[in-house]
């Protein structure tokens, strides 16, 4: 290890480092403050009632997720606390002159979807929004946080957050994936490893031929899941695939400046021989497509294994897994393909994207939706949807009995009207199998990657994605 | 919130309410269609409601013995999954104003400092010791002393975890960062000036 020798995260953390606070925290300026309607206005009310203005606005961007409806989108919104938010929302930004991507202006989508799509997430950077999720900016090399409303107000106040250090876990995923084996298998693939609370403390470097070899979208999907691991954030270091992605984007540099830019983005990776708190590898070949089938996302395993029996697995774990058998009402020891499902939910911060939506269209093209199963496909925004219009994925859907739907976080978190009801069990290409996630105090969820999920939706049940085709 | 005054934590005392179980995400303190709000005043009210539904009056947040209690009592890992500070403004309202357990979530930990609410862990055997105690004992009054890192209660001075950082802001009363931040002036902009991405506001 050479002296000089520095890891991404040291790199941008050093660069936006404000001061050392007394605490022994660190005072970091946060180059993109993203905001949405949940957790902003509180934020908003608290500087008004504090009496300072907002410190850097030209650094802070909205838009609307969480609650906007993915049926009729036209205002005021029929769920009058949604109205309220959204107007609150329109508001703010308004009086604190904030670029909000609004749903008119066509650039409208969930706030993780479309800093990315618009160029605004950018190597290098420093990026938080008051969304445990905002760690998919990392995909770009970008070290991004989700926070609380107390420190949306913060960064709204001073355009920076104190923050304690962080040790840096790199996790290179080795070898080739199988067929059917996707960017989301290899997330629950890591957070089965190493636990969801196994991160805490670290942020996550994903590295590996694997890595090198994703696309950016692949990249945000695992990046995306980095807190459903434990880890504040996650990043990929920037290579030719971030630059490339990147060109002629809204907020991207010009023409006339992209090259020198590139260069320097590119420089921000990783050092060699640069200092690890610690180094894990993963074999890629051997990850399965994997699938939830308890209460968090670590309680996954690959579509062909059985559901765990209490007691083959360690002593700290038995009771969250007896927990989890009660309340999924799953027999310890069946397979998890073939389990019977009510819902098909393609979408969200994780799996929305345009390349998501891609390869649950050719999986849709095999069959029909199973009589009976309610079905969701919400394009990430509205870009997504426009693109997916252009290469005519509604219509490969709809021809399948899909429901096409309007972009937003929709049944992810069911704060919009989209929701599970009773008893009924979800696949989901979401991010979180937690108990009520979903909207009914008593629904229950499998994660799984979106093909995945569209075979589900097909057969009724859960299946192997390796036997379609 | 008080625009001049520091308000130093050093001790939280208050009884307990002991909630079994790990990985209790922030789903569960506060299910998401609760948050559909502008403000955080009604968040006390939907505090573990499914959950509470669920267990039909079990639950150790309607537990008549625990009434009143200021300080919950968890397991592993509290608090994980969304940063929604809805969580800990929820069992804020509900009358919690500390939290002592085996593990807490990043987010959820640093969204009750900013609040100023204690979050202390104990070893695997005095948390273990702390619950039982508490569940035979539900009127002892049980203290956080954060300078001393100390849990005291009936089953003894239990060392406590809390990070030297985060300890002195509570002491300090700095856990209300905004002020603290403001204080480094035209650092920041200076520090903004440094990087490429960054123009400085009009």
């Amino acid at each position: 290890m050479t002296e000089q020798a520095k890891s991404l995260f040291q790199k941008v953390w050093d660069a936006h480092t404000v001061r050392e606070l007394p605490s022994g925290q660190t005072q970091l300026f946060i180059g993109t403050h993203l905001i949405h309607e949940v957790t902003s206005p509180q934020a908003f009310a608290m500087i008004r009632e504090l009496g300072v203005p907002v410190r850097f606005p030209n650094r802070t961007f909205a838009t609307v997720d969480h609650i906007i409806p993915t049926d009729d989108q036209s205002r005021p919104f029929s769920d009058e606390l949604a109205e309220a938010m959204m107007s609150e929302l329109e508001r703010n930004c308004r009086d604190h002159n904030i670029t909000f991507f609004s749903p008119e202006s066509g650039t409208q989508g969930i706030v993780h979807v479309i800093g990315p799509e618009l160029g605004l997430t950018q190597p290098g950077m420093t990026i938080a929004c008051g969304d445990s999720h905002t760690a998919t900016h990392g995909a770009f090399g970008a070290i991004a946080f989700g926070i609380g409303t107390s420190q949306v107000r913060d960064l709204l106040a001073s355009q920076s957050m104190a923050i304690a250090p962080l040790k840096v876990r790199r996790i290179e995923v080795t070898g080739e994936l199988q067929p059917g084996v996707f960017a989301k298998d290899v997330i629950l693939a890591i957070i089965r490893q190493l636990g969801v609370n196994g991160g805490v403390g670290y942020a996550y470097e994903y590295a590996g031929e694997v890595f090198d070899r994703m696309t950016m979208e692949e990249r945000m999907t695992v990046c995306n899941m980095s807190i459903e691991g434990g880890a504040r954030c996650g990043y990929v270091n920037p290579d030719q695939t971030t630059v490339e992605y990147l060109r002629g984007r809204r907020f991207s540099p010009d023409d006339e400046h992209f090259a020198g830019k590139a260069e320097a983005w590119l420089a921000l990776a990783s050092d060699q021989g640069c200092h690890y708190d610690d180094v894990v590898t993963i074999d890629g070949s051997k990850i399965e497509p994997s699938v939830t089938w308890g209460i968090h996302p670590g309680h996954n395993l690959g579509v062909g294994e059985a559901i765990p029996t209490p007691n083959e697995v360690e002593d700290s774990e038995r009771a969250g897994v007896e927990e989890a058998l009660e309340y999924m009402d799953f027999a310890a020891g069946a397979s998890i393909a073939g389990t019977p499902i009510d819902v098909a939910f393609i979408g969200s911060c994780t799996n929305g994207r345009i390349s998501d939506l891609r390869e649950a269209a050719k999986v849709a093209k095999t069959g029909r939706v199973k009589d009976g199963v309610r079905t969701f496909v919400v394009p990430g925004s509205r870009a997504v949807q426009k693109q997916a219009e252009e290469e005519g994925l509604p219509e490969i859907f709809r021809a399948a009995g899909f429901d096409w739907r309007e972009p937003g976080c929709s049944m992810c978190l069911a704060m919009n009207p989209d929701k599970l009801k009773g008893r009924e069990v979800c696949a989901s290409s979401s991010n979180r199998n937690f108990k009520g996630r979903q909207g009914s105090p008593s629904g229950r969820t499998l994660l799984m990657s979106p093909a995945m999920v569209a075979a589900a939706a097909i057969a009724g049940e859960v299946v192997d994605i390796r036997k379609i085709d | 919130m008080s625009k001049e005054t520091l308000v130093k934590i050093d001790t939280v005392k208050g009884t307990g309410c002991v909630v079994r179980g790990d990985d209790i995400d922030t789903d569960r303190i506060i299910p998401a269609r609760f948050m559909k709000e502008v403000t955080f005043d009604t968040m006390g009210e939907h505090a573990f409601e499914d959950a509470r539904l669920q267990a039909k009056g079990e639950h150790p947040l309607d537990d008549e013995r625990y009434a009143g209690a200021g300080i919950l009592i968890v397991g592993q890992n509290f608090g994980c999954g969304s940063s929604r500070e809805h969580a800990p403004q929820a069992l804020m309202r509900f009358g919690f104003n500390g939290f002592i357990g085996g593990s807490f979530a990043e987010i959820f930990f640093g969204n009750c400092t900013a609040l100023g609410l204690p979050c202390v862990t104990l070893s695997e055997e005095n948390l273990s010791k702390l619950m039982d105690s508490v569940e035979l004992d539900p009127a002892q009054e049980i203290t956080i002393d954060v300078a001393a890192s100390k849990v005291r209660c009936r089953a003894g001075d239990l060392d406590a975890g809390i990070p030297e950082g985060t300890k002195q802001q509570l002491l300090e009363g700095s856990w209300d960062a905004t002020r603290v931040l403001l204080d480094a002036g035209d650092l920041i902009e200076k520090t903004a000036a440094g990087l490429p991405y960054v123009e400085l506001p009009a």
